[in-house]
């Protein structure tokens, strides 16, 4: 399908918003969104492999722990500067990912889903066994970031690196699945064995798809390396690949809005969780509520908060955030 | 050569708690084809829950065991009734992030409401050891392994020679057909998740005393469970016991025995010993293959 110019209107007027945000908001709040880019690239990944061929992957953590050992021991043990080694931390992991797309090939449902997971599980424990190379449980230092332009903080700098990233990133995926190879992904999906018999080769588009989004997840990872500075087996926790898939749920439909509103899902609703709560009993406190006087900080609160977001979001919007976007859109008569 | 006995009787005790959650995630599995991520927060709920009984309200081991039992029936109905109910038509990623949600509520519920710490809980079986042959066998172990296999027997006899037992079968098998011969097909589905999570309470029970009873208790042994179950074939109640013993036992000879082999390694050598089978066997040890010419 070619784009309709409100569609591309709307996608203007979203990297506009892109462009200017951090001209209003504080250093440590361009850092938190250019995590937000981040886990938007991985989304855009994970959208190739489980939104067009269907498959499920509990292991994306795991590639972007790939990519980003990439980049912390090439830019800290071999000096290359760490921008550079970004495209090379998603070509390892998209190897990887291209490898791992074989043995899946003959599972499914619940099996890949498991098989993938072992990877969310191995990666960071080889990490661990492998010392010498990674640096162990302590992991590695990499260096502060510095930003080339003066004008611009570290911070803000690298929110533009990976925004750009993300768009470019995005653009070339809907690239990717437009047209003879996005019906061929989508073929996979619906139906294994009418794809075939329409001459899809299963082999050729479930490995490709596995690769592709791995290259993705391994580009995330190798940014979140810079950014974060230190990468550690416990940066790349097993909750990592299942926040990963909530956003990419949440988030709904391969569409750009859908990926951004996943990443900042997967961001922010773990950081504010708690705040919520605070929120809710400070309102409580005042218009005198039973139950004041309870601490929001208690350990556990954030996770049960967290949670129910989680299952308020799928039962709401079971098409995810691009679904209900699409449905506001209806309502309002603008899409 | 007693050493090695006792590290199997080891492994078994263990992979008898790794076989009975798989059992659990079989049994949701075959009923609502579910896979239930939260099983392990459940079940670590639940113990939570006998620990509460033992400490702070006066009950001995036993009495407090079956107690528990019974909430974590209730419970286990109640999460189906609820939650999972509402998203039976929904897409088969979407009702595994309920699951995945369920598992976030658990965990952090039990955190809030006994506080994250690790607490020692004391198991019904003394730590003195039985004189086999000169062998000296942890009465704790046999014990875990006892309990497990009789619980998976009464579940195995339940489903085999009642007729409660055969509505929950006929209800899985087919729904549609059932409904027609007057079963109550929704709750018989509730049901299943409560005998899972019953299942689920048993082997966190036996397995606190030897982990430590704290919120992340049963993640490792969710993450083995699950790997027992696909072992023996997802759909196969035999083979995720198969599956959790054979798991128990290679992960603690291969600790044991070879060198190389750190604690941090364990998971991934039984995962990449796991993916193997399933490349030989797609559909695990004792799963049926579903013919499918591509």
């Amino acid at each position: 399908m070619r784009p309709t110019w409100r569609q591309l209107a709307g996608h203007g007027v979203l990297f506009a918003a892109i462009l200017l945000l951090p001209l209003v908001i504080s250093d440590f709040r361009a850092s938190q969104f250019a995590y937000v880019g981040v886990f938007a690239i991985a989304l855009i990944g994970l959208s190739i492999l489980t939104g067009y061929t269907g498959q499920i992957s509990l292991g994306h953590g795991g590639f972007m722990a790939i990519g980003a050992y990439v980049t912390a021991i090439l830019s800290v043990n071999y000096g290359v500067y760490d921008l550079l080694t970004v495209p090379l931390g998603g070509i390892a992991a998209g190897i990887v990912g291209f490898l791992f797309g074989f043995p899946a090939l003959r599972l499914a449902g619940v099996y890949l889903a498991l098989a993938t997971f072992a990877l969310a599980v191995i990666v960071p424990s080889l990490a661990t066994a492998l010392g010498d190379r990674t640096g162990g449980t302590a992991g590695i230092l990499l260096e502060l970031p510095t930003s080339p332009i003066g004008a611009l903080s570290p911070d803000k700098w690298l929110y533009y690196v990976t925004w750009a990233i993300a768009i470019v990133l995005f653009a070339a995926a809907t690239i990717f699945v437009r047209g003879r190879r996005g019906r061929a992904l989508r073929a996979v999906r619906e139906n294994e064995i009418a794809a075939v018999s329409a001459g899809v080769s299963l082999t050729r588009y479930k490995t490709l798809a596995f690769g592709v989004s791995a290259f993705y997840a391994g580009v995330a990872g190798s940014l979140y390396a810079i950014l974060n500075f230190i990468v550690a087996p416990g940066t790349f926790p097993i909750t990592l690949s299942i926040l990963l898939l909530a956003g990419l749920v949440v988030g709904g439909a391969a569409s750009f809005v859908g990926v951004l509103a996943g990443a900042a899902f997967v961001q922010f609703v773990p950081l504010y969780a708690g705040d919520v709560v605070g929120r809710l009993t400070g309102i409580g406190d005042r218009i005198g509520l039973p139950g004041g006087g309870f601490d929001p900080t208690t350990p556990g609160v954030p996770s049960v908060v967290y949670g129910v977001i989680l299952l308020a979001v799928l039962w709401l919007a079971p098409r995810g955030a691009a679904g209900l976007a699409q449905r506001l859109g209806r309502i309002l008569r603008i899409s | 050569m007693s050493e090695f006995l006792q590290q199997l009787v080891f492994g078994l005790a263990i992979g008898g708690v790794y076989g009975s959650l798989a059992l659990a995630l079989v049994l949701i599995y075959r009923t609502t084809r579910v896979v239930n991520f939260a099983q392990g927060e459940m079940a670590m709920f639940t113990t939570f829950i006998a620990w509460s009984l033992i400490e702070n309200h006066g009950f001995s081991f036993w009495p407090a065991f079956f107690v528990t039992l019974g909430i974590a029936f209730l419970l286990g109905v109640g999460v189906e009734r609820l939650v999972i109910r509402n998203f039976e038509h929904s897409s088969h990623l979407t009702v595994i992030l309920v699951t995945i949600a369920l598992f976030v509520i658990f965990n952090g519920a039990a955190g809030w409401i006994w506080s994250p710490e690790q607490r020692a809980f004391l198991g019904p079986f003394s730590a003195a050891p039985f004189d086999v042959g000169g062998v000296a066998i942890a009465r704790q172990d046999v014990g875990v392994i006892a309990v497990t296999l009789l619980t998976v027997a009464l579940l195995w006899a339940f489903f085999r020679f009642t007729k409660l037992g055969l509505a929950m079968r006929a209800a899985a098998v087919g729904p549609e057909p059932s409904r027609l011969l007057g079963v109550r097909v929704g709750w018989m589905f509730a049901m299943g998740w409560g005998f899972a999570a019953v299942l689920g309470a048993v082997s966190g029970m036996m397995v606190a005393p030897i982990v430590f009873l704290s919120p992340t208790m049963m993640q490792a042994a969710l993450i083995y469970a699950f790997a027992a179950a696909v072992l023996g074939g997802i759909e196969s109640p035999l083979g995720a016991v198969l599956g959790g013993l054979l798991l128990g036992v290679g992960t603690t000879l291969l600790g044991a025995y070879v060198d190389v082999v750190t604690p941090e390694l364990e998971l991934p050598i039984a995962f990449v010993v796991l993916v193997l089978v399933l490349l030989f066997r797609p559909a695990g040890l004792l799963g049926r293959v579903v013919v499918r010419r591509v």
